[in-house]
């Protein structure tokens, strides 16, 4: 089967910046300032969320459980958000919830990202058996509907934070790995790259000072789209209750308690899905914007590549 | 032509091959006894050895995993722990209630993203050009589950227009295959767009409007039909997704689909039935998109000639 051509790779090309390209500072990029923002405040949350929480997120108060969001009858201005079903604060919940969706995004791109680039060039450039065990787990990993691969690994491996990180390490790193590989491809031929070869240089040398600075830019790219998918699927997987298991809180939990209470108590699950809609958008702004940045051939209006990888399953 | 599709069937094959092994293998890592973890932890010591003999895992693996590929080639994909039915059974019960959501979804997504795209693309850079695309961005970062549980709150809890749950009539139907179109109808349009624009630039479309056709006639005739190729394609990429997403959106809805089924496999730790659903959806995602490269050679002659 040819999904590999026939599907329409994200058009993220690699380029050397031209000498006299025009100023593009950062700040002329709303988007990506939007991304920036949003992704370190969540970042600084997940961090250090004990500045910013009001209460503490496991502390129950029956007394007052359900109670509304603020503005709402009958809300207090001690829970701006309102309480859970066991009287925690939902807005203290919904930070220290952050930790876990960053946690398991983050670590699971800073593992895959440098796995994957090592395969891809190697892949690319050396070809031979890495090659061919590469696109094959590529072509294995697009036939699974990835969710309920994850959920198959998650059920042997047990529930757990480092256990998401791992499934989604794992699953993640081809995909990373086969654009890095085209990009390789298509460098090799380049003439900077058959120069330096005519100059003698190392296989390695090449690599790492001719090709390797070519396909940073296009990876960043790809990772940073690949962060909100993931932040995603974990999302799903904590909502499934394959995710980090309660009391410690997580978005996706929450919308799952939510859900029982959704008809006296709304609140309980519209907050922490807005939360992930949030700082799913603000990767997908710095993605955009990266690309936008990184990547000054491309037209910011002709978006193919919105929305990152095509063929990815998601939740 | 015959040695592409020849070709084709081979590595078909050959992924299926490899998913039945990942498959099989994953299920057989697990630390410890695989029969007593099927069991748990109260099951006496005849019953687990009893269930060792019965799936076979006192067997060395090649023999294993020789029985397994044999029966699933003959249809057999073993028996479900829990239910103490044949795993092919429960997957013909449940496989038509996905297969059905993932349809009206599919549909769904097409009818409404589709004109959006090329709305988007003819008046590019309007007000509904730009609330288009804003809005496919919020649904491609929405998990889908939340906006099942919030349809939930508003159509059933609040104005009571439409069941919760379950499936069997139209009303049942509508909110979870909405949840379930929402990721795939955002992605479409977004492509739709795309491809418009780009097509829109060709010297062809150039030449339709200089002989004079009517706007609405080079859009619709002359661009459309090339926009239309990839959009198979990525439709055809989208079954995995939709299968993931469909997990999720059956777990909202209590729809009696496979995600229900593996979900509530993998919460028992029903090997068997686990290993069928993901080998079956691996099958469906293989041969469809199998399917759609055949179609788009039909479609598309500038392919079939390579």
């Amino acid at each position: 089967m040819t999904v590999e051509h026939a599907r329409p790779t994200a058009r993220i090309e690699i380029s050397a910046r031209p000498p006299h390209a025009p100023s593009r500072t950062i700040l002329r990029h709303s988007g990506l300032v939007f991304g920036v923002v949003t992704v370190s405040l969540a970042l600084l949350i997940a961090l250090f969320p004990g500045f910013a929480t009001p209460q503490d997120p496991l502390a129950q108060d029956i007394g007052n459980r359900l109670l509304p969001p603020v503005w709402a009858a009958g809300g207090s201005p001690r829970w701006l958000l309102g309480t859970d079903q066991l009287g925690r604060d939902i807005l203290s919940r919904l930070l220290y919830g952050s930790r876990v969706s960053l946690t398991v995004g983050f670590w699971s791109v800073l593992i895959g990202g440098p796995v994957g680039l090592l395969l891809g060039l190697v892949a690319g450039y050396r070809g031979g058996m890495v090659d061919i065990l590469v696109m094959r787990l590529v072509d294995l990993h697009l036939a699974f509907p990835f969710v309920l691969l994850a959920m198959a690994m998650i059920a042997i491996l047990g529930p757990g934070l480092w256990n998401m990180v791992l499934v989604f390490a794992v699953t993640s790193w081809m995909l990373y790995a086969r654009t890095v590989r085209s990009s390789v491809l298509a460098l090799r031929e380049r003439e900077f790259v058959q120069g330096a070869l005519a100059l003698g240089a190392s296989g390695s040398r090449i690599v790492l000072r001719h090709i390797l600075p070519n396909v940073v830019n296009s990876l960043l790219v790809l990772l940073s789209f690949d962060l909100a998918r993931i932040i995603l699927a974990e999302s799903a997987l904590s909502f499934l209750g394959l995710g980090v298991p309660p009391p410690t809180p997580s978005w996706g939990g929450m919308l799952s308690e939510g859900r029982e209470y959704i008809e006296d108590a709304w609140w309980i699950a519209a907050f922490p899905g807005l939360a992930i809609m949030l700082v799913t958008v603000g990767v997908s702004f710095l993605g955009d914007g990266l690309r936008d940045l990184l990547d000054p051939r491309f037209e910011p209006l002709n978006d193919t590549t919105r929305g990152g990888d095509v063929g990815t399953s998601r939740a | 032509m015959r040695n592409a599709y020849l070709r084709q069937i081979m590595q078909a094959s050959i992924v299926l091959l490899n998913v039945s092994i990942v498959v099989f293998v994953l299920v057989r890592v697990v630390p410890g006894d695989p029969a007593r973890l099927m069991l748990g932890m109260e099951a006496t010591d005849e019953a687990v050895r009893a269930a060792r003999t019965q799936f076979g895992f006192d067997r060395p693996f090649y023999v294993q995993y020789a029985q397994f590929i044999g029966g699933a080639l003959r249809g057999d994909l073993g028996q479900s722990v829990r239910f103490r039915r044949p795993v092919g059974d429960l997957l013909r019960e449940t496989f038509p209630a996905t297969v059905e959501l993932a349809l009206a979804a599919t549909l769904i997504a097409l009818a409404l993203a589709v004109p959006a795209g090329i709305y988007a693309a003819v008046h590019r850079g309007g007000l509904l050009d730009r609330a288009l695309m804003a809005g496919t961005l919020i649904g491609q970062a929405m998990p889908i589950f939340w906006l099942g549980i919030m349809l939930i709150t508003l159509f059933s809890v609040r104005l009571g227009w439409l069941p919760t749950s379950g499936r069997g009539s139209l009303a049942q139907l509508v909110m979870p295959s909405v949840t379930l179109s929402t990721y795939v109808m955002a992605l479409l349009a977004r492509l739709t767009r795309s491809n418009m624009l780009d097509v829109l630039r060709e010297h062809y479309v150039r030449t339709a409007r200089a002989k004079g056709l009517r706007e609405i006639v080079i859009v619709h005739k002359h661009a459309l039909m090339s926009a239309a190729l990839p959009i198979i394609t990525v439709l055809g990429l989208q079954v995995g997704a939709l299968l993931s997403g469909a997990v999720v959106t059956e777990t909202v809805f209590n729809w009696p689909g496979i995600g229900t089924l593996a979900l509530r496999a993998i919460q028992q730790r029903d090997y068997p039935v686990v290993q069928g659903v993901v080998l079956v959806s691996a099958a469906l995602f293989v041969l469809i998109n199998g399917t759609v490269d055949v179609a788009y050679r039909y479609l598309d002659p500038r392919i079939r000639l390579t």
